[in-house]
């Protein structure tokens, strides 16, 4: 590509042709300050608050939509484009509410940032609030639509990277509004619970339901008993969100953290992701050698099953019937946990700790009580622990390490693997390789299906069986692939779907993440706990094969189908 | 290639056939039902059926002279046209019985006498010697208010069509453009852009399917000349767009009209279907392999949806919301293929070039404005209607000539010309050519052609805020500058109206103008602070006096009113003290009363009730 050269503020500057005036600054060190423009979304070219000025237009252009051409001359720093940045700001400070000391975004709030940098001291517009009501109708996601500054970033996302269109524009000029599409609220929508409406907002106007009141009151009860449940894709969350190196916090710390934060008993979501493995490959095979439905898609991720269910609700019997590791270690710790611990199940309170929103909802489930009780009586997302960390002035990484609890604490580099995208495939691949050709698996790296691509595909041969996978994250990757089934023309035989970009590294109750590469840099981390692990392979640990030898017997089981497996069905409305 | 020759040699011939017979022709524009043309066909028609009268009837579009509907023609074998205005429905059998009866015409009623072709009759003055039509010139309405929109044998009759007909048989695509470049006709929707120049970059973008829309969403208020055309000639636009289709290379066009336009969305959808199955429209037209489709999208009424990105989106289902250019819809319009849009009155224009070619049509106008301009005239002026005008002419000569001058004798003070975009000109610059650019250095522009006219009653700051209110109620909300922002200039408004104005808020305004203009995303956000910025350019004394001395020179603003009771004139007639709604009014009967300021709420319904010109605003 050829080379063009600009002026910006007087210095001359190269960059490749077609790029914009906001990257030829960021080049030449000069901060434009955004709020519609978002690095992995489309141009929106909206809050006008990147405007500059460039010699020979009459009016200010928008350096994130404008690109440059040979012999540009810019002016980032002129009296009239300060002059029109701060008015901007006032005008959007004038109709926003003013409470950021108490908003669930003060520090992470990209107006606050802006705010702050413009020097805006005093408003000449009067304070205007609209006082409308908060949606807290969905379990996963509250809308505070006074806040929203309507740069469509959350419309964006649920639009164009996952094709739900829950949320949609409504009314005109100083009273437009994020609305759900359909119904007044936000469960009365398609929407999938996904959470990543919370990454895109670059204020407080959607963010996680959050349960950290609750969770002390039973923390507080001495009749209860609080076990925990962790996701791979939480721990270097964690690590980011303390300003660390996303390896250096070592499970055990976390472990020791959670015991102060008074968490009874600490297991493993790991555990649970091994456990698919074994049901989920078994499963696979089972439907290859009967002629059974095929492709078949994992079912780990709710937000994939809830778009399943709302936009496919004929093709659900594509969907693996096991449980996503969450519900399955639910399914467990009310009734083998229990038993194995002498507690009677109805003491214990089952907390499981996610990098989603999503799960939230599918633990409220009305199929998920196979124990007889809620499988999951709560979930925290990763944020949500890092504020009771803070909270409580706990730093795990200055911690000692404590192990896991026994009979669901172990857990192999494969579980790990399900935080990434492609992950859930890998590990799956590891097991059904080894079960079906009985030889040692000894290239355990899959990197067909690794990365942020959209979609990732690998082929691999178990004695003559060609088996032709495919993974995906974003919804519309899915809805393709789906699409694909929907005309007859998949050639695939398995296929996992992750509603996050990235996977579950990248999920909706992660700390909030600005952008994809830094949901690249987690999936890396990933992979660095995988290839730490003696034991990489799901069908090794031991603690699953005494699972199986004491309480389920076999693989596909009727007890494994009591607890571990469930049916989907079509979701035209929430509950 | 068949031709049209033949059939427009029959037609005329009819058409001619037809002038020997008794006709009476009313003008059944939305202006003439508005103003009761409906009855006038009924009662007209009942007295032909009743007395078994030998006498045709036909309905017709606007001829432009609103001021004067509804109107009436009344057309004697071997007469000329007799024109009627204002006519009652027993006025206008009482026209039609005398012209049965004596051959005569009725005098009282009369405008004008259209003589084209006939011995004048005397003491009438002709059409074209009213000083509404001096000075006129009539390329886009030349067939309004004369052909029947719904018959399209008399659009073909009056040369209709022979420009496609032409282009099809003897240019090449190219060739049509470099025509339309030659003539010099920029776009008639607002910002003027040359239409030769934007048909050519959509001819030049790669691709083989490319669509023409038209802009029809006619909303500036006090706008109504593309639903005159539409009502008045649909066929024009057609054939326009027909045209523009082959010299782009487009096989489909879109009429994006708003929903408010029902008469004008009924005869377009005739029009289409009439030329489809002459195949004037649709597969392989008049044989020569070129196809070409037409249809109407009917739009919600939002203004920002004539912004023609915003116009695409609503035609493709989406929300009416524009988006940033480039690229531009000759790159990427309607549904990501390269569009070419204009409005009707562009679209309207090019049969006429084409036929009558570029020379023609560059021959009137001024130098980078060429052709004529269609305005609506409307507020305080004498003559309300439609006038089509040689680009160049004078406003004064708009206002006073052709719109007759203030009504009621009162002082002209501006005129509002490009509705919300547009500015105010004040007496001081009437002589101004009115062209694209020399509006545009008065901070005015030339807009669609609404001319509001004011007189020295307004108040300009009250004229600000209204169009303010506008813009404010129709901005969409995308880009913050526009959405927030005219709200913020809205309140200002208000406040200096309600007087409660500071001299801050001057500053804040115009600070508040200078980043709307130019940093909105769209026309619409770029241009509403136009009307802001004009009044304070001409009339800034006037926004001084509300704020410094709380007063409203043109005792508009309610809030700024003082309403007093002169002791020497008032008699006591205790009139006023019983209109009062609010009590407000006292004192004894025949001595003078007096308005308690605190409680009268200044609806000035005792100044209408005296008599004795005893109470007074200031």
């Amino acid at each position: 590509m050829s080379e063009t050269t600009v002026m910006i503020n007087g210095i001359p500057i190269s960059v490749p042709e077609g790029t914009s005036i906001l990257h030829t600054a960021q080049k030449a060190g000069i901060k434009i300050p955004t709020l519609c423009f978002h690095p992995d979304q489309e141009v929106k070219a909206n809050c006008r608050i990147c405007v500059v000025e460039v010699e020979g237009q009459k009016n200010l252009m928008p350096a994130c939509a404008t690109k440059v051409n040979e012999g540009m001359t810019i002016k980032t720093a002129t009296p009239r484009v300060l002059e029109a940045r701060r008015t901007i700001l006032e005008l959007i400070l004038a109709h926003h509410p003013q409470d950021c000391l108490h908003c669930v975004r003060s520090g992470s709030c990209e107006l606050q940032e802006i705010a702050s940098e413009y020097d805006v001291r005093y408003n000449r517009f009067p304070q205007v609030e609209a006082d409308l009501l908060l949606d807290y109708s969905s379990p996963s996601i509250v809308r505070d639509p006074n806040k929203c500054i309507l740069c469509g970033r959350c419309i964006e996302f649920c639009t164009s990277k996952q094709t739900v269109n829950a949320l949609g524009l409504a009314h005109r000029g100083f009273d437009a509004q994020v609305v759900p599409s359909i119904g007044q609220e936000l469960f009365e929508s398609p929407c999938v619970m996904c959470g990543q409406c919370i990454h895109a907002c670059p204020v407080g106007a959607i963010s996680g339901r959050e349960q950290i009141d609750e969770f002390m009151t039973v923390a507080a009860d001495p009749e209860k008993i609080v076990v925990t449940q962790i996701a791979p894709a939480v721990r270097l969350a964690i690590a980011e969100a303390f300003g660390a190196d996303r390896d250096q916090l070592q499970m055990g710390q976390l472990v020791s953290a959670l015991k102060m934060l008074g968490f009874d008993h600490i297991l493993n979501t790991n555990f649970a992701a091994d456990l698919t493995i074994m049901e989920e490959s078994q499963e696979l095979l089972e439907r290859i050698r009967n002629g059974g439905v095929l492709p078949m898609f994992t079912s780990c991720c709710p937000a994939w099953v809830r778009f399943a269910e709302v936009f496919y609700p004929d093709y659900l019997n594509h969907l693996s019937t096991c449980k996503s590791p969450q519900q399955m270690f639910g399914a467990l710790v009310k009734t083998y946990w229990a038993e194995k611990m002498s507690i009677h199940p109805d003491k214990i309170f089952s907390v499981s700790i996610m990098p989603c929103t999503a799960k939230k909802y599918e633990a409220v489930r009305p199929e998920m009580t196979d124990s007889d009780y809620s499988d999951v009586d709560m979930v925290l997302t990763t944020r949500e622990i890092v504020r009771l960390l803070q909270m409580t002035g706990i730093n795990p990484l200055k911690l000692k390490e404590t192990a896991f609890d026994p009979w669901m604490g172990e857990y192999t580099g494969s579980a790990v693997l399900f935080g990434a995208s492609g992950g859930v495939m890998e590990a799956a691949l590891r097991t059904v390789y080894e079960k079906v050709t009985g030889r040692v698996l000894e290239e355990l790296d899959f990197t067909d299906v690794r990365g942020m691509d959209s979609l990732k595909e690998a082929t691999i041969d178990l004695d003559g069986t060609i088996v032709k996978v495919a993974a995906a994250h974003t919804l519309g990757n899915a809805r393709a692939l789906m699409d694909e089934v929907a005309a007859g023309t998949s050639p695939y035989h398995f296929i996992e779907i992750m509603a996050c970009p990235g996977g579950c590294i990248g999920g909706g109750g992660q700390p909030i993440t600005r952008s994809n590469v830094q949901r690249e840099q987690r999936m890396e981390a990933i992979y660095v706990e995988d290839r730490s692990k003696t034991l990489r392979k799901s069908h090794d640990n031991h603690e699953i094969q005494m699972l199986y030898t004491d309480f389920l017997q076999e693989t596909l089981g009727h007890r494994s189908h009591e607890l571990l497996h469930t049916q989907y069905s079509l979701k035209r409305k929430n509950p | 290639m068949h031709s049209l020759n033949e059939m427009r040699h029959q037609f005329r011939s009819a058409y001619e056939e037809s002038q020997h017979h008794i006709k009476v022709v009313i003008g059944l524009g939305t202006c003439g039902i508005a103003a009761g043309g409906e009855k006038i066909w009924e009662a007209v028609s009942r007295y032909i059926e009743t007395h078994g009268a030998e006498v045709e009837m036909m309905s017709t579009g606007c001829i432009g002279m609103c001021y004067a509907e509804p109107l009436m023609e009344v057309h004697m074998p071997g007469q000329p046209r007799f024109i009627y205005g204002n006519v009652k429905p027993e006025a206008a059998v009482a026209i039609l019985q005398k012209h049965l009866a004596e051959g005569k015409p009725s005098p009282e009623y009369i405008i004008a006498q259209d003589s084209r072709g006939y011995e004048a009759a005397a003491n009438i003055v002709k059409l074209e010697e009213t000083p509404f039509y001096q000075g006129q010139v009539k390329n886009v309405l030349g067939r309004c208010g004369i052909i029947d929109p719904d018959q399209i044998v008399q659009y073909i009759t009056f040369s209709g069509y022979e420009a496609l007909e032409k282009v099809l048989s003897s240019l090449t695509p190219f060739e049509v453009i470099q025509e339309i470049s030659k003539s010099g006709l920029r776009g008639r929707g607002g910002g003027g852009f040359p239409a030769g120049r934007k048909w050519e970059a959509s001819y030049h973008s790669p691709g083989s399917k490319k669509y023409v829309v038209c802009n029809a969403d006619e909303g500036d208020p006090g706008a109504f000349m593309d639903r005159s055309v539409l009502e008045g000639d649909p066929h024009s636009l057609l054939e326009g767009m027909a045209i523009c289709g082959y010299a782009i290379g487009a096989d489909e066009g879109y009429i994006y009209v708003r929903a408010e336009y029902p008469l004008a969305i009924k005869r377009l959808k005739k029009a289409i279907r009439d030329a489809e199955s002459m195949g004037l429209l649709g597969n392989n037209i008049l044989g020569s392999g070129f196809s070409f489709k037409i249809q109407i999208a009917a739009g919600a009424g939002a203004f920002v949806c004539g912004e023609e990105t915003a116009l695409m989106h609503s035609i493709e289902g989406k929300r009416g919301m524009p988006r940033v250019r480039p690229p531009y819809p000759a790159q990427s319009g309607l549904w990501g293929k390269p569009t070419n849009i204009n409005n009707v009155e562009t679209y309207a224009n090019v049969p006429g070039i084409i036929r009558q070619g570029a020379a023609w049509f560059a021959s009137m106008g001024t130098e980078n404005s060429k052709g004529s301009k269609v305005f609506a005239l409307t507020g305080k002026i004498n003559r309300t209607g439609l006038a089509e005008v040689p680009i160049g002419i004078s406003l004064r000569d708009i206002v006073f000539k052709v719109g007759g001058g203030i009504q009621n004798g009162k002082r002209y003070k501006a005129v509002q010309i490009g509705g919300p975009s547009g500015g105010c000109i004040p007496e001081s610059l009437l002589d101004t050519p009115v062209d694209y650019d020399s509006l545009l250095q008065l901070g005015a522009m030339m807009g669609s052609g609404g001319l509001v006219v004011m007189d020295e009653d307004t108040c300009m700051v009250d004229v600000a805020r209204y169009f303010l209110h506008f813009t404010q109620e129709e901005s969409c909300g995308k880009c913050a500058p526009c959405r927030e922002g005219t709200m913020r200039m809205l309140q200002i408004l208000e406040k200096i109206c309600d007087g409660k104005g500071t001299p801050t808020d001057l500053d804040t305004l115009e600070s508040l103008c200078r980043v709307v203009q130019s940093t909105s995303l769209c026309g619409l956000g770029q241009s509403a602070p136009n009307p802001v910025l004009a009044t304070l350019r001409y009339f800034r004394s006037e926004y001084e006096a509300h704020i410094y001395d709380k007063k409203c020179p043109a005792g508009v603003c309610v809030e700024l009113l003082d309403i007093k009771i002169d002791a020497d004139k008032c008699k006591g007639c205790t009139l006023c003290a019983d209109v009062c709604p609010v009590g407000a009014i006292s004192g004894e009967r025949k001595k003078p009363h007096v308005i308690d300021a605190d409680k009268c709420i200044k609806c000035q319904a005792c100044m209408v009730k005296c008599k004795f010109g005893a109470i007074a605003k200031g």
